[in-house]
């Protein structure tokens, strides 16, 4: 009785979810801001993407599936955007690099952009 | 299957509510609440497929838009202490 539709819709559900999770524990344990925003991206991109696209599996062809796609796309254009703005201005900032990742760069010598 | 989607946004939206209690700088607070708000849009959108009235997918795109000027103020308030300032060039 369960439709193929139905486990397709599950599926993308329960990974989007996994995904969410998944960028907020890094976002709690990774060791500077430069690596959090990594962590910030898998939830905008996949998290959200997954979840959205579970849900449109759910609606069929109608004008909700419209309504999501449309929050889809705004999502997937927003938040790169204020991503860049947001880093931009944490650069501009001198937001400083952990220890960690400046200790694995430091054996190379010279290229450093951590300006 | 929505409950198990709804329980793991909502552990999603903890989790950056601590992390933006607990950032350093006010970038990482500002990187969390921003994940927080596509959370909401997301937390709208499953709501409301479990109450049976997709409807609310107005209010999540609302929510999204919302959440985007939103990000963009508070950085603008950040960078130049001001809102009104219209270019870069006269700030600082």
């Amino acid at each position: 009785m369960i439709s193929i539709l139905d486990i397709v819709s599950w599926v993308s559900l329960i990974a989007g979810s996994i995904f969410c999770i998944i960028g907020a524990t890094g976002l709690l344990r990774m060791p500077d801001f430069w690596t959090r925003t990594h962590a910030a991206g898998v939830t905008d991109t996949m998290g959200a993407g997954l979840i959205l696209v579970g849900l449109m599996f759910q609606a069929g062809l109608s004008l909700v599936a419209v309504k999501l796609v449309m929050i889809l796309v705004f999502l997937y254009i927003a938040g790169p955007t204020a991503g860049h703005a947001l880093y931009r201005a944490a650069h501009g900032y001198g937001v400083p690099m952990g220890e960690s990742t400046v200790g694995i760069r430091s054996p190379e010598g010279g290229d450093d952009d951590s300006h | 299957m929505f409950q198990v989607a709804m329980l793991g946004i909502l552990v999603t939206m903890l989790i950056a509510l601590i992390a933006a209690v607990r950032g350093p700088t006010v970038f990482d607070r500002i990187l969390a609440i921003n994940m927080f708000g596509t959370k909401t849009v997301l937390l709208i959108a499953v709501s409301g497929f479990l109450t049976g009235r997709p409807e609310w997918l107005d209010l999540a795109l609302v929510y999204a838009l919302v959440n985007f000027i939103g990000s963009i103020a508070v950085l603008k308030f950040v960078r130049f202490g001001n809102l009104a300032r219209d270019d870069e060039g006269s700030a600082s």
